[in-house]
Order: structure tokens, then C-alpha cells, then sequence
């Protein structure tokens, strides 16, 4: 009968196989294991070894397609040379167009109902298609990403900012419409692919609205 | 190209036709049938045990699907699938009419075994008696709890409508939070004149334990109780072994469960369908993709919707991903159970971790995905999602199965312990109604990707593998042997995915389900996932019912731990799989 290697051997031989391989990491990457490079090789499923990062120093990117908590989105207001303009007292860039029109789907699509609006009204009460309020209750909010999904006007997103860490709930916790609105190149930023997707679906309407006229 | 047209070399689908049964049973029970149709074969309430009976025994319906009940305004409907395990093929729907002033309907315990915690559960949420159940007691809500919370008349205590959208929400435009709405002390709704003092909940009552002296010694010895739970590490969760003891040997379990209930059939029921599939994601928290995939294909039956090609393996490669993920992590949680703390478990979550990744990137979070839609899949995979899902499929991970296979299964202390533990014979796995891995680990070769093949599952080649012994380390090995197929399948899958479509029709937040039943059914990693959706035409469910395998697999935690001494009880329960989210739903 051939030698054969006991099972606590074999398996004590994996564990120590891990065990120099989380220090190759260390070794390749040396002086820059955080570095945006070496994050993509090691968090890979190309990579082996060590793959985790020491949060909250160091943290990842999330990918494009993360979805936490939505935010309303506008068009900020340019000035003559095309750049936005910056709002004094806010300190973010002034609101030009409001894209939400107040038609109230994502707020029924939303499965725990998370979500309050108020529509706007003219001086006589008639109806504006825009929001005076609105509301979201981010304790209830489940991130299913509904009322980024079916918004007809590309008003409401979901945004990519996870730590809302708060010392109360009560009011920090319910987000008002200044909280809510981000800037549409803030958007941009953490959506590049699918603003592009947007614009090319845009353009491709448009020209196909020309040919036909 | 559309799919899911009945794949043509399914097998005959006519030995579970009802109307071909409904023939058989009218000629050997004259009396016994109230109608039949293809919706299900309606059995008169006195008729019902031999009927079962019958079905069971001269016809080879030897397993028990699901039961559930559904409330009518006239009358309470008693729903049972059951099928057979060697003919496969969609399942036989029984049914039964219970009146609305105590209803009372036979039990099928002594038929099918696996009727046991089902019935309970229909007893506790719906409030129907089942005569000669050995054990009528509730099993999700506490003991002194009053009324029955899926029936239609039924308000929660922090009630706002039937149906949502709730219209109260958003019309004042002001928000109020939850802990306003419902004060504290006045979310819980106590039966009259209940005094929380003097309330004894039934817990020295123990289930009657049926087994011979099983002391071997004729020492005078008196039985014990030992609670094991619910805040315990082995037990996944809250769940709650009653354990009656005699010296270390067990000598009957039962689960107490209930811990994490929060009737998520009423809240579906509430809820619209396209609100659900978030929902569904929370049932079993390891398997999301899964869970979406049996819900969508429950209501797309019912709608007659065709799904894009494309869709198709997109779905399948999400769910036998998840398959492989959760398999490995299950493999690891075992051996922490045995005592062999996290370095396996951490081994098996690095590959989990990789997968994870890939699910946020393409759904946009890790474990509560929402993927699937009505009709197809959210959005299209990411660029470089189909590479990366290659090389995990062709080089990755039977590197790292082969790994875990060579340093896990061989070893001494792991044979030791699960070697001829917990044992449950064919027979028994089938009657108490076990699916998945426990099922085909007792050697019966039943999966629903086979049985009734859904989604595409019928062109890809994969082989069933079944266990022999029907003990933990088989069902250990079940686990490794079927993320090896899912490894075939997933290889098939990525090289011929076609470009296309991902969606049928435009994107709609209103559905509109016509009116109908439907048992939508998938092979979940732990089993048989099962939803059962009565629509009324009406946006939301009129009845969801979800057939839960973890819950329904803890039925046979009784019968497998008998005689065995109360370490092994730990990897039996492990062996299950169980995850709480959705035993207790």
C-alpha cells in the first residue's frame, strides 16, 4: 500500500498555502495595498489573498449600479459661459429646473411607502406640476430603488452615500425637499453610464422626431 | 425569440392530469368528488382521509407539496399539492370547503406526515381546525395570542387600509412617524380581560414523544427538558429546540418557532405585486435571486407572460450562482457547528464575497437584489460581468471546490460526527414532505429543475445527484456535489446567453393580473420555494401563500434526531440549512 498523507496534513497544508498567500499581496503591493490599483487586483475575482480594506480609513468605490436612499435631482442654473452657478448661502449650485412635476408614482409604487409630496398650487389652486414638499422617511425606506426605476421625468435616483449615522432619528432621519435636492451634475458623477445611456435615448427620440417632421 | 413554451420531451404530464384523477377517484370514491376541473379536483370534507389515502398509496402521490387555505367570503378553502416523486410533473391541487362558522376539515397527518407543521400553520394563521392532528397548537403566534391574522377581517393592531398605496399616507403632507401612529403599548392588540401577570404560556406541555425505553440500562431515570435557543449561536437565528431528554439521549424535539414572524403573507397580501418582489428578497436572506425568481415566474404564469430569451440566462446565471454561494457557505457553517470555528466559514464567504460583488454591481446591492421583474430582469449585466462570472465558473471555483472537498470531507473528526447521524430513511424524507438537499440526500432524486423544468432549466445537461445514507454527511455532500452541477450548468449558460431584449413590453408600475391560481414553484438551495397567488383581478394578491422549505424540512428535525445525543442535535439542525427569515416569514 502506497504511503498515504493523514487528512490533518493535508488540510494543515491548505491552511498554511492561505496563510503565505495573504502576505504575497503584501509583498506586490507594498506601500500601496490601498491604492486604486492595487484595490482592483486584490478585490478581483482575478485576486487572491487579503481582500478586505480597513473602513473607515480606507473605503471602496461602490459600483455604479448601488442604490441607497433616493435623491431628487435638478438642473442647475448656468451662467453665460455654460458653468453652474453657486449659490451663496447653500454653498451648492443654484437651482435651476426642478425635474420632479409632482405626479406622485413614486410614491405609489413605493412598497413600504416611504415617500410624501405635496403638490404645488397656483395663486387661484389650481394645480402646478411641481413639488412644494416632499418627504422620505429613510428609516422606512427599504432601497429597492422602485421610484428611481419607474420616474417618468428622470427626477428621483438613488443616491451612493451609505453612512447616515445619526446620534437621533426623529428629525435627521425624515429628509425634506433640501436635503432631498441634488444637482444633476452630482448625478452625473456617480452615474456616468447611465446619464450617457440617457442622453444617446434622448438624442436617438429626437432625431427620429426630426426625420419624421 | 420568445421562450417558455412546455418543453417538448417533458415527462407525461397526463399521469397528474386532474380530470384523469378526478375519473379514477369518482370510480373507486363514487360520492367523494364535489367537482373537478383544472384548477383542482374539490374532495367533500368526509371523504378526504381516504381519498389522500388512496392518492397516496394506489396512485404514487407520495409527496406533499403545500398546504395552505384561503379565505372566501362564503366558505374557507383548504388548498393541498401533492405529486409524485418518481413521475415528477406539476403538482395535483386538492381542495376542500370549510365552513365560516367553525370550519373543521381532517387532518392528512397520518397520511402524509409532512402535513404536520403546515396544518398547524394554517390552524394559527386562518383559524381552521384539522380533526385527529395529533399536535393542534399555534405554531408562528404566541400561545395566549387572540384571533386568526390571515383571515380577510382581520386588522393588525397599527391597521391603516386594506390595500395600499394607503391612501392616508401622503395626503396631509405632513409626516408622522410610526411610534406616532402607534403608540407604544398600543401596537399590540391583547385578548379581553388578559392579564399579562397571571398568563402561563403552555410551556412545560410537551408534544407526546412516541419511543421505546431507550435507556439501555433499566436504571429509574426521569426525562428532562433542556431548552437550546432561542438566543444561541447554533440555531441560525431564534429559533428554539424543546428538547426532551433522557439522560443525553433525545428523545423528541420541537421546534418552538415564531420569533422573527411578521406575517409576511398579510403584508404581501396588503401589498401590490410589483411591491412584493423586494419583499421576497428578505425571506431567505442568503438566496434572494431564488426567491425572485419563484415569485416572478408564480405571477407571470398567471399573467401568460413571455420572458426575452436573454432574461432567461440572465436569470438562471443569478440563481445558480446564488445556488453555489450559498452551498459553499452552508459548508462552512457546518463545520462551524462542529467546533471548527470560522477558518472553513471564512474560506467559503471569501468566494461568497466575490460573487456578492458581482450582484451589486449588476442589481445595485448584495443581498436584497430585486432583480427580477415581471416579464424579465431590472437592467442588463454590467460590462465585464460576463467575464468575470467565466473565470469564477471555469477556473475559480472548481479550484476552490476542490479545495474544500479535499481538506473537508475527508477529514477524521468530520466523519466521526456525521457519519450515521441523523439519519432519515427514503421513505421518511418523502413523507414528511423534505425538500432539497435533505430530500436527495435520503436517495430520492427529486428537484424541481427536473420534476417540472421552469424557466430554461430543460436545455441545459446536468445530472441530480442523491445520497445514499441519508445522514449529515451526506447531506454535507450533497451540497458539494450539486454546486458541481450548478458549475455545468452556469458554464452552458455563459457561453451561449444571446444579445437581446431584457424586458417584454414597456416598463409599468400598475400590473394587471387576470383572475386566477396559481402554484409558481422553484428549486430554491434549500428546496422546494413555493408561492401560491389567488388573484381577484384587483392590483394586490387576494391570497400569497409562500410554501417555505426551511420551515417545512424542520418538520423532520423530530423524526432524524431520535436517539441521538445532543451534540449531534447541533449539525443535524446544521445539516438543515435552516434560515429564519423565512421559517418564521
Amino acid at each position: 500500500m502506497a504511503f498515504k498523507i493523514p487528512g490533518v496534513l493535508v488540510g494543515m497544508g491548505i491552511t498554511l498555502n492561505r496563510v503565505i498567500k495573504t502576505f504575497q499581496g503584501d509583498f506586490k503591493h507594498f506601500g500601496r495595498r490601498y491604492d486604486q490599483k492595487a484595490l482592483d487586483e486584490r478585490q478581483s475575482v482575478y485576486g487572491s489573498g487579503i481582500f478586505t480594506v480597513q473602513y473607515p480609513e480606507e473605503k471602496l468605490k461602490p459600483p455604479e449600479n448601488f442604490r441607497f436612499i433616493p435623491f431628487l435631482v435638478y438642473d442647475p442654473k448656468l451662467d453665460e459661459s455654460g458653468k453652474p452657478v453657486i449659490d451663496a448661502a447653500t454653498g451648492k449650485e443654484a437651482i435651476g429646473y426642478e425635474r420632479c412635476t409632482s405626479c406622485g408614482i413614486c410614491a405609489k409604487v413605493c412598497p413600504p411607502q416611504c415617500i410624501w409630496i405635496v403638490r404645488a398650487t397656483t395663486p387661484e389652486g389650481k394645480p402646478k406640476p411641481e413639488c412644494t414638499e416632499f418627504y422620505i422617511d429613510i428609516d422606512v425606506c427599504m432601497n429597492c430603488g422602485y421610484c428611481a426605476e419607474y420616474c417618468p421625468f428622470d427626477a428621483i435616483k438613488m443616491d451612493h452615500d451609505y453612512e447616515l449615522a445619526n446620534y437621533e432619528r426623529h428629525v435627521s432621519h425624515i429628509y425634506d425637499i433640501n436635503t432631498l435636492m441634488k444637482s444633476s451634475t452630482y448625478h452625473a458623477q456617480i452615474h456616468p453610464l447611465d446619464v450617457a445611456r440617457e442622453k444617446a435615448d434622448k438624442e436617438a427620440k429626437e432625431a427620429a422626431k426630426a426625420k419624421k417632421a | 425569440m420568445a421562450v417558455n413554451a412546455p418543453p417538448a420531451e417533458t415527462k407525461p404530464l397526463s399521469a397528474n392530469d386532474p380530470q384523469t384523477i378526478a375519473e379514477q377517484i369518482k370510480t373507486k370514491f363514487p360520492d367523494a368528488l364535489e367537482s373537478a376541473s383544472a384548477q383542482g379536483i374539490v374532495i367533500k370534507r368526509d371523504h378526504l382521509l381516504e381519498v389522500a389515502r388512496h392518492l397516496r398509496e394506489s396512485l404514487t402521490f407520495d409527496y406533499l407539496n403545500n398546504v395552505t387555505s384561503v379565505d372566501f367570503p362564503d366558505r374557507f378553502e383548504v388548498v393541498y399539492h401533492v405529486s409524485s416523486i418518481d413521475r415528477g410533473g406539476a403538482p395535483l391541487t386538492l381542495k376542500v370547503n370549510a365552513a365560516r362558522e367553525n370550519p373543521v376539515v381532517p387532518s392528512l397527518v397520518p397520511v402524509y406526515r409532512g402535513a404536520d407543521f403546515q396544518e398547524r400553520e394554517v390552524y394559527d394563521m386562518m383559524g381552521i381546525r384539522f380533526d385527529g392532528h395529533p399536535y393542534l397548537r399555534r405554531i408562528l403566534m404566541w400561545d395566549g395570542f387572540e384571533g386568526y391574522p390571515l383571515r380577510k377581517d382581520y386588522h393588525e393592531p397599527y391597521f391603516e387600509d386594506e390595500k395600499k398605496p394607503f391612501g392616508t399616507r401622503w395626503d396631509q403632507g405632513h409626516h408622522v412617524i410610526a411610534e406616532d401612529r402607534n403608540p407604544w403599548h398600543d401596537n399590540v392588540q391583547y385578548p379581553a380581560n388578559f392579564d399579562a401577570v397571571a398568563f402561563k404560556a403552555q410551556i412545560d406541555t410537551v408534544r407526546e414523544q412516541t419511543l421505546p425505553d431507550v435507556s439501555p440500562t433499566r436504571l429509574k431515570t426521569e426525562k428532562m427538558i433542556l431548552n437550546i435557543g432561542p438566543q444561541h449561536p447554533s440555531t441560525h437565528g431564534v429559533l428554539r429546540l424543546k428538547t426532551t431528554l433522557d439522560g443525553e439521549t433525545i428523545v423528541g424535539v420541537e421546534p418552538v418557532l415564531g420569533y422573527l414572524h411578521r406575517n409576511h403573507e398579510k403584508i404581501g397580501e396588503r401589498n401590490t405585486y410589483l411591491g412584493n418582489i423586494p419583499f421576497t428578497d428578505r425571506l431567505d436572506y442568503f438566496t434572494s435571486m431564488n426567491n425572485n425568481h419563484a415569485y416572478v415566474i408564480g405571477v407571470e404564469k398567471l399573467m401568460g407572460l413571455r420572458v426575452p430569451e436573454r432574461a432567461e440566462y440572465i436569470r438562471v446565471i443569478m440563481a445558480e450562482l446564488t445556488r453555489v454561494i450559498s452551498h459553499m457557505a452552508l459548508m462552512g457553517f457546518m463545520y462551524n457547528d462542529l467546533g471548527a470555528f470560522y477558518t472553513p466559514l471564512i474560506y467559503a464567504l471569501e468566494e461568497r464575497e466575490l460573487v456578492l460583488d458581482m450582484f451589486e454591481a449588476a442589481s445595485g446591492s448584495r443581498m436584497m437584489c430585486n432583480y427580477m421583474r415581471f416579464g424579465g430582469v431590472a437592467r442588463d449585466l454590467p460590462d465585464g460581468f460576463l467575464d468575470k462570472a467565466k473565470h469564477l465558473v471555469e477556473e475559480r471555483f472548481p479550484r476552490v471546490l476542490d479545495e474544500l472537498e479535499t481538506y473537508l470531507t475527508g477529514n477524521e473528526i468530520f466523519l466521526a460526527r456525521t457519519k450515521g447521524v441523523g439519519v432519515i430513511s427514503r421513505e421518511d424524507a418523502i413523507n414528511y414532505s423534505t425538500a432539497g438537499p435533505v430530500l436527495r440526500g435520503s436517495g430520492a432524486k427529486y428537484d424541481v429543475r427536473r420534476a417540472e423544468p421552469y424557466s430554461i432549466y430543460d436545455r441545459f445537461d446536468f445530472d441530480i445527484p442523491v445520497g445514499t445514507a441519508g445522514d449529515v454527511r451526506d447531506r454535507f455532500l450533497m451540497r458539494l456535489w450539486e454546486a458541481r452541477q450548478s458549475l455545468r450548468i452556469l458554464k452552458q449558460a455563459l457561453k451561449d446567453i444571446p444579445a437581446g431584449e431584457i424586458m417584454t413590453g414597456k416598463k409599468n408600475y400598475q400590473i394587471r393580473v387576470p383572475k386566477g391560481e396559481v402554484y409558481g414553484r422553484g428549486e430554491n438551495p434549500k428546496g422546494e420555494l413555493g408561492f401560491y397567488i389567488v388573484s381577484d383581478g384587483t392590483p394586490n394578491p387576494y391570497r400569497y401563500h409562500i410554501r417555505a422549505p426551511s420551515f417545512i424540512n424542520l418538520t423532520a428535525l423530530d423524526r432524524m434526531s431520535k436517539g441521538y445525543k445532543v451534540a449531534d442535535l447541533i449539525i443535524i439542525l446544521g445539516s438543515h440549512d435552516v434560515v429564519m427569515g423565512e421559517v418564521d416569514r
